[in-house]
């Protein structure tokens, strides 16, 4: 071990120590609120927001200087933070939308802004991790955290149901993490990517003792970002947290999740690829599939939202599949464009929710053009782009991961893709259908307490980059493009 | 060329998207409906510079525009006309302030939607015909579903909202293997540039496998036999003008891709299914007509006789050759007229009577005889009378499809019978005979008004100059048309070459010495 490897490089952790000191700064300023004296506690998300908007700003300074740290068990690329400008885009915008949301169900907002941004943390720290250990680091940071925010309800049925569940599974999912990960060190004596990848290449590892290890890592992950058949968590989670915390669920995770699997595909196990990859693409199948027709019957509108979340875990697993790096900048587009169109639409949901509600049915969305036609058009964008309609942002993000696909010689993989899409659209359009052809309800009155220009504004943002994205995708790729975004070079 | 006017395609494709914004700023419903008549006027005098400053002979694209769109993957937006799409994008310019008009006189419910939807709707059929990019074309074929779709499911008859969900479902999936199609072309040939595809060599199976997922999508949209049951229930819901751009404009968007891209990028794989598709669009003729003649609601009568009619311009595509491609593209345009014109007329008399049961109707000579002529025309350009539009381009495909295959050529001839016999049959039902419904006597029957005959009239005249000077248009059409061709010919030539094995390839040579 040289002297370089022992020296502490903090640089390009940049991001992450921001957002750990903005918690401290959250956390310390809601000590100040005990007695209700100072209105300190309207200024937590504000602060939140800042921390959040100077850490994506941080992140972009980084992208272009590469460094390894902490002995190689993190890499801060282009990548990681794409990753975490994908994770602060949902943070951002969860924190908007929480402003009069969180009062209403939990008195405790010092802790929910903290928490909000040290799981941003662990998912940005996903991103970067190249050792197995770090890994887990991360996934437990985030992991623990939204176990606690999936029951802030502490008087709801639901949440308290949602947070259970999610906890007893994800602990779950983590012991096969754990398992998975030592399985690995015993086929190839490391925890590092790099020395595993050398160990393989050197042909030392006991190919059984890996087999093990990495399916044991496919399911870890496969729970987290709910791939069929690790998935059923999801409904009932998602119905049962708060709208705010689901939709960063949503989000978060999926972004997270995804960037540390492909760490772990590209870095560690490039030399398994044709074994896994056909395990992959098997998996996405069965995971839109399933996810496409279980959300055809939803009438929940944050279930549906589940199912069609597990849906497009699949279309993003397609570009994992090939473990090529257009393979993971497509996936990357579709998570910023999922980040924006998926927000937007939990946004609208939660306008539709009544006081102590964290739930709507579709049904609530009856006639809403006739009674607030705005938010119809926003909602409609939203569906049409999680369709795949162009010009929105989720056209390019099939596009783009299905390219890579194509490229990657899994054409069968896209064709099924495409077909599920159409399968998809179908329940993005009934809800457009339910908007605008069907008659209002006394239920589709938007409540003024939700109604806040927090969130009005947390619409019109995630609208405009659901377009903006869809019209010129290279505004996000020219932003990344150090990550050598480069899908030409592929062919 | 008169005077070159930078970025005019892009201005005569986004003009009616700027007008739509401003629509839906603007206040008061009359402010909005003359602001987007005026909108699509002005796109249609800003288009008539393409005219005014075509290239005679040219045969390549004119005013091409193009910059890079998206570089990693070289996506560009380019955009460009030739003789192609010259008359599609006029076809489509000209159509709009007629069924804009038509909305201004007889839409009243949310005034401002659906003017910027017809707007949206506009500058999507735009881009589709003049995107030199497979991705651009694509965006923009795609797009336009989405104001459709609303048009139909907000402003339509009784059973609109399962006419709109089964339209936007019907071609969504439809297209949907499309996208895989359009990267395995990339990744093949690496370019969305359609000129340059339609140059470029592909491997057979991947041309096959390219064709059959392109070809789906545009026989939905066209519809070809039997992807057509989304359309009668489409065009009877759909309000009035929407028929009109949908019959007019949007199922050309089908036969366009045909003709622009799924034909001559994949020329081995059409010559093998190009048998397939002519039966197809025969079984279509046919089968349209039939149909057309069994209905008793007028609109659906002509819904099925567009089943018909595009049965011909497919079948002139498929043939491949110089009379064909020409014909059916001036008759695509003349479809775009006539059924347009006929959805015109029937939108007219559904206004005062609120009913089109042909049943409902008779003597309207006598009560309503300027209504009653020009009904008369429009249908007679329909069923393809000489001296009017239809026939030219009819005319010009038979004499396509006979040099392709004769049998299909006469098939197709009995299908211009067809056309005759249930739209005269719908004329003898409307116009002829005793007035038996007191609704439809003199008294409580209008004729056309100073306003509704600027809508029709300009039609009519139009039907007429097709007729009569048909070359004013073939001459812009044919020089693009014959260089397509060529550059196809010359393409399957190199790829048989390279399949003929070396010894006949010799024999081949030394015979052509000889």
């Amino acid at each position: 071990m040289n002297s370089a490897d022992l020296q502490l490089n903090l640089h390009p952790v940049l991001p992450e120590l921001l957002m750990v000191a903005t918690a401290a700064v959250v956390m310390i300023l809601d000590m100040f609120n005990r007695k209700g004296k100072a209105p300190t506690r309207a200024l937590l998300p504000w602060v939140a927001l800042v921390g959040v908007l100077v850490t994506a700003a941080a992140s972009i300074w980084l992208i272009g200087q590469p460094v390894s740290s902490f002995q190689g068990m993190a890499i801060n690329d282009a990548r990681a933070q794409a990753l975490n400008l994908v994770v602060l885009a949902g943070a951002a915008l969860t924190v908007l939308l929480s402003i009069r949301y969180i009062p209403n169900v939990n008195r405790q907002t010092g802790e929910y802004y903290a928490l909000i941004l040290l799981v941003s943390t662990g998912m940005m720290a996903m991103g970067s991790a190249t050792d197995l250990m770090a890994l887990f680091l991360a996934l437990e940071t985030f992991s623990l955290g939204l176990y606690i925010l999936a029951g802030l309800n502490r008087t709801d049925r639901r949440s308290n149901e949602a947070a259970m569940k999610y906890f007893l599974l994800g602990a779950f999912a983590s012991a096969f993490f754990v398992y998975g990960a030592a399985y690995v060190y015993g086929a190839t004596g490391s925890t590092r990517f790099d020395l595993i990848a050398n160990a393989l290449f050197d042909g030392q590892a006991d190919p059984s003792l890996l087999a093990i290890g990495v399916t044991l890592l496919i399911a870890g992950f496969g729970f987290k970002v709910s791939l069929v058949p690790f998935h059923m968590w999801t409904p009932d989670v998602y119905q049962g947290s708060p709208t705010p915390v689901t939709a960063f669920m949503s989000v978060g995770t999926k972004a997270a999740a995804f960037a540390a699997f492909y760490r772990l595909f590209a870095f560690a196990l490039p030399s398994e690829q044709a074994t896994w990859g056909p395990v992959l693409g098997a998996l996405a199948i069965l995971t839109m599939t399933l996810g496409n027709l279980a959300a055809l019957r939803q009438s929940s509108l944050k279930r549906l939202l589940a199912y069609s979340s597990i849906a497009h875990a699949g279309y993003i697993l397609v570009g994992l599949a090939t473990a090529t790096s257009a393979g993971i900048d497509g996936a990357l587009f579709y998570l910023i464009s999922y980040a924006f169109m998926n927000m937007g639409a939990f946004a609208v949901i939660i306008l539709l929710e009544r006081q102590g509600e964290m739930d709507a049915l579709g049904n609530r969305l009856n006639g809403l053009a006739r009674r607030h036609p705005q938010v119809a058009m926003l909602m409609s964008i939203f569906m049409f782009s999680l369709a795949g309609v162009p010009p929105f942002a989720g056209f390019f993000g099939k596009f783009f991961v299905f390219a890579a696909a194509v490229s990657g010689g899994y054409s069968w993989l896209a064709a099924v893709a495409m077909l599920n899409s159409a399968i998809g659209a179908y329940y993005y359009l009934r809800i457009v259908v339910n908007m605008y052809f069907a008659e209002p309800t006394e239920e589709t009155r938007i409540e003024p307490q939700q109604a806040s220009i927090p969130l009005a504004f947390a619409l019109g943002v995630s609208a405009v980059f659901t377009v903006a994205l869809g019209v010129l995708p290279s505004l996000w790729t020219n932003l990344v493009q150090s990550g050598a975004l480069n899908l030409v070079a592929m062919r | 060329m008169a005077l070159s006017i930078p970025y005019l395609l892009t201005i005569i494709t986004f003009l009616p998207l700027a007008g739509a914004a401003i629509v839906t700023l603007v206040p008061g419903d009359g402010a909005k409906k003359w602001l987007a008549l005026a909108t699509t006027l002005v796109t249609f005098l800003v288009s008539l510079l393409l005219w005014t400053n075509w290239q005679d002979g040219y045969a390549g694209m004119q005013f091409v525009e193009d910059v890079v769109w998206f570089a990693p993957l070289g996506i560009r937006y380019a955009l460009g006309v030739d003789g192609v799409s010259l008359f599609l994008v006029l076809l489509t310019t000209f159509l709009m302030p007629i069924a804009v008009f038509y909305s201004v006189l007889y839409v009243e419910h949310r005034v401002g939607a659906y003017m910027a939807l017809m707007l949206l709707l506009e500058t999507a059929m735009i881009g589709v015909f003049v995107a030199l990019d497979l991705v651009l074309f694509f965006v923009f074929f795609e797009a336009s579903l989405i104001p459709m779709y609303f048009l139909i499911g907000e402003w339509g008859g009784k059973n609109r909202v399962y006419a709109a969900v089964k339209f936007f479902l019907y071609t969504f999936a439809g297209s949907a293997l499309m996208v895989v199609a359009i990267l395995i072309v990339y990744f093949s040939t690496g370019t969305f540039d359609i000129l340059a595809l339609q140059k470029a060599q592909m491997p057979l199976a991947v041309q096959t496998w390219a064709f059959l997922a392109f070809s789906l999508a545009f026989a939905v949209k066209t519809p070809l036999f039997p992807f057509h049951t989304w359309l009668p229930d489409a065009h009877v819901q759909a309000p009035t003008a929407g028929s009109i751009i949908l019959a007019g404009v949007l199922l050309k968007m089908g036969t366009y891709g045909f003709l622009r891209l799924a034909m001559p990028v994949f020329p081995q794989a059409a010559e093998q299914f190009g048998p397939l598709l002519a039966t197809l669009a025969v079984i279509g003729i046919l089968y349209g007509a039939l149909v057309a003649l069994m209905q008793k609601d007028i609109k659906s009568l002509v819904a099925y006789s567009s089943v018909a009619h595009l049965g011909y311009v497919m079948l002139g595509i498929v043939a491949m050759n110089a009379q064909g491609v020409s014909g059916s593209i001036l008759q695509m345009v003349n479809h775009g007229l006539s059924t347009g014109a006929l959805f015109l007329m029937v939108g007219l008399l559904y206004e005062r009577r609120h009913t089109r049961m042909l049943d409902e109707f008779g003597g309207l000579w006598a009560s309503v005889p300027v209504y009653t002529g020009l009904f008369l025309v429009v249908a007679m350009s329909s069923a393809g009378l000489p001296g009017l539009n239809g026939f030219v381009g009819e005319f010009t495909i038979m004499l396509g499809a006979y040099n392709y295959m004769p049998i299909f050529a006469v098939l197709a001839a009995a299908g211009v019978i067809l056309a005759a016999w249930y739209l005269l049959t719908a004329f003898r039902k409307m116009a002829q005979g005793e007035i038996t419904n007191p609704a439809n006597d003199r008294a409580h029957l209008k004729d056309l008004n100073g306003k509704e005959l600027a809508m029709v009239i300009p039609l009519v005249i139009l039907f007429f100059v097709i007729g009569l000077f048909p070359n004013l248009f073939f001459d812009k059409i044919n020089p693009s048309v014959e260089a397509m061709l060529e550059t196809r010919a010359a393409i399957l030539q190199q790829a048989t070459a390279e399949q003929t094995p070396a010894f006949e390839l010799a024999e081949i040579m030394a015979t052509e010495a000889q």
